[in-house]
């Protein structure tokens, strides 16, 4: 099987949605002859021509908007936000238009749009530019939420998303885009909502989403190598919908629970799985919940601190430590 | 701060002998066609007279904001669209929504929050939709509707659709900075979008002296290399229709946007709560009432010209105060949505399980 990166694996999910269907359109800022900000679309523009593949202005709320408009009218925009934390500049048009415009409509309308771009900290680039919004987005009823942490992920859930009638906000991550890892040529999807065990274990479920779950994959052999400790890591892939059934399924079987993420603590993805799970599991745990976070400030910038502000191996090794004790 | 001196207003120089009647598009027009936009106007009166009954009566929730006075704008245009043009508008839009031809019960019925109104109790006054209309809203955020009429013109261009999208808001929303992203985008990309500012003199409680800099509104169409017109008699049904079915044509035949402002005047708040006490006079209201009032200018117009006569005015009012009047007994009558309807409409997947292909919760406790 081939071993492409995860860019690459994005870049080949929107080269084969592009070429099945005439109403896929590839717009975002520097996203045609600069190749990308991030060189996720290059060689699209070449290929596909400039009607399918649009560099607009820096204009987020402009070119969002008129990208959900377009949608209504029975487009299939991927709209590529250079970070995704310029997503607060389109606020309004995603979380009150494309996210509200089928219910206030009674349903007589529908918006297929993905919004994709990195959403992720760690590179030094401070608080405006490292926005973890997962939980901000999947807060409103209407939006879908994706955040996929391999190459197979990326493509098979991309080209879902491209599918999909409704809005999905397709959160990727500028430090997995060199991560590479097998990806088929012969098509396939994965359908959004659909957790996936990475490693199977026996003694406590770290769950998560995101970059963090290959750092929970590294304190996994960490746990076996120093503690003989089998760590069963669940990644979530896909916020909302939300596979609370693998979930549930491996707290079951291990009893212990140690949530890992990206995003600051307060109101987050694993807040809302701690209650979900005490809530349906209760029973089966033998230990509180832990969560392993970033620390609750805004981004910093200094390198060496940022590395300490975000979850590390470590971090989420000593977790499960505490969580097992 | 010093305080602003109110710039005069640029006397906007009519063309000479410009007679709106006499325009190609209104020149053509028979006896039933002017009779048809009286009546669109006098249906769009009455029918929100009833609405503020019933929203006295306790009967309509929330926000009410009518558009009595500004009948003639919603009319001309709506007058002008053709099979392939496309609409989008604000929440002041209930005038919109009948001048395309939405029933009044299903409007009424939707201000009620009920399931057999429009958006089946889900939107309410501020968010009517019918898309098979090519009516897209209806919609609750200053400004907001721009970049999706904007986005409907692109959808229209992109599949080679020979159409239009008129794309309305308010004179409040000029200063909004969706607004100006939009018509940089309509300009650089050549959309067919006609950008129409129903200008009523006020963003709410604010007059435009006091919220806009600049002479004219339209006029900052300049700046992205628009065309742009100020519509100076909004409330004469035939300038509207003669304004705007340029800008479409330039629209439809160039591929190029424009915005026009179009003067006109709400008797009402700006919505039903606004006591309309703080910022303007009533003698200002009973002037352009008794001077411009839209229904009232065409209605003698066309009594002058032998169109109408007094039995067939209170024929068309007897009939439209009667058909608001049913479509507020039908909104009475009519059921709330179900518990379980809150949870319907919110994704197209969880309404066509047939063909739904994501797993997994979708809606949490």
């Amino acid at each position: 099987m081939p071993v492409i990166t995860y860019r690459e694996a994005l870049r080949h999910a929107m080269d084969e949605e592009l070429t099945r269907d005439p109403n896929v359109v590839i717009m975002g800022e520097e996203v045609g002859q600069f190749h990308g900000a991030y060189k996720v679309t290059e060689g699209l523009l070449a290929k596909h021509g400039p009607k399918r593949i649009v560099d607009t202005p820096i204009s987020e709320a402009g070119f969002l908007g008129m990208g959900i408009g377009s949608a209504m009218l029975g487009l299939r925009p991927v709209m590529e936000l250079m970070f995704f934390s310029f997503y607060s500049v389109a606020f309004d048009q995603i979380f009150n238009n494309a996210a509200n415009i089928r219910y206030m409509s009674g349903g007589l309308i529908n918006c297929p749009i993905v919004i994709r771009g990195p959403a992720n900290g760690g590179t030094n680039v401070g608080a405006t530019h490292s926005h973890t919004p997962e939980s901000i987005a999947a807060y409103h009823p209407g939006i879908k939420v994706v955040v996929p942490s391999t190459p197979y992920d990326a493509k098979g859930l991309l080209k879902s998303a491209v599918r999909d009638n409704d809005p999905v906000m397709f959160m990727e991550n500028t430090i997995l885009y060199g991560e590479t890892g097998e990806v088929p040529t012969e098509e396939y999807l994965i359908p959004l909502g659909s957790a996936k065990v990475m490693r199977e274990g026996t003694d406590i479920s770290i769950i998560g989403h995101g970059r963090a779950i290959q750092m929970a994959l590294r304190s996994a052999d960490m746990l076996k190598d120093k503690h003989n400790i089998n760590a069963e890591v669940v990644d979530l892939r896909s916020i909302r919908p939300l596979d609370e059934a693998t979930v549930l399924a491996s707290v079951r079987k291990t009893n212990r629970v140690l949530l890992v993420e990206e995003a600051k603590p307060f109101c987050s993805v694993s807040a809302m799985l701690a209650c979900i799970i005490q809530e349906k599991a209760f029973d089966h745990l033998d230990a509180p919940i832990r969560r392993v976070t970033s620390i609750d400030a805004p981004a910093i910038y200094s390198p060496p601190l940022e590395r300490e502000q975000l979850p590390t191996p470590q971090k989420i090794f000593d977790a499960a430590l505490a969580v097992l004790k | 701060m010093t305080k602003k001196t109110p710039s005069p207003k640029k006397t906007e120089v009519a063309d000479a002998g410009y007679d709106a009647r006499q325009a190609p598009i209104n020149a053509k027009l028979g006896p039933d066609e002017k009779i048809q936009f009286f009546r669109d106007m006098l249906r769009i009166r009455r029918f929100e007279e009833r609405c503020l009954r019933s929203y006295q009566q306790g009967k309509i929730g929330g926000f009410l904001h009518l558009y009595i006075g500004q009948e003639s704008v919603a009319v001309g245009c709506c007058s002008v669209m053709g099979d392939n043009d496309h609409i989008i508008t604000a929440y002041r839009d209930h005038g919109h929504a009948l001048g395309v031809g939405m029933g009044m019960n299903e409007l009424m019925a939707e201000n009620f929050g009920k399931y057999t109104g429009c958006s089946k109790g889900k939107g309410g006054s501020m968010h009517y939709f019918d898309p098979s209309r090519h009516y897209w809203g209806g919609h609750g955020i200053v400004g907001g509707q721009v970049p999706l009429g904007t986005g409907l013109a692109y959808g229209l261009k992109y599949k080679g659709i020979k159409g239009a999208c008129m794309t309305f808001m308010g004179d409040g929303a000029v200063n909004q900075g969706a607004v100006h992203e939009s018509y940089n985008l309509a300009a650089l990309w050549d959309l067919p979008v006609v950008f129409i500012i129903e200008n009523n003199g006020y963003s709410m409680g604010t007059s435009q002296e006091r919220s806009s800099a600049g002479e004219s509104l339209a006029g900052r169409a300049a700046g992205y290399g628009m065309n742009w017109a100020i519509v100076e008699n909004g409330h004469d049904v035939y300038e509207v229709r003669d304004k705007v079915s340029r800008a479409l044509k330039l629209a439809h035949d160039q591929c190029k946007p424009s915005v026009l402002e179009i003067r006109t005047y709400r008797y009402r708040g700006h919505s039903v709560a606004d006591p309309d006490s703080t910022y303007r006079d009533k003698s200002e209201i009973e002037e352009y009432k008794n001077t411009k009032d839209p229904i009232m200018v065409y209605q003698n117009a066309l009594v002058t010209e032998g169109v109408l006569t007094e039995e067939l005015i209170k024929q068309i009012d007897d009939s439209a105060r009667a058909e608001a009047e049913t479509s507020a007994q039908f909104a009475e009558q009519s059921p709330y949505p179900t518990l379980e309807d809150i949870k319907k409409d919110v994704y197209w997947e969880v309404d066509n399980p047939q063909d739904k292909k994501s797993v997994g919760n979708l809606f949490f406790d």
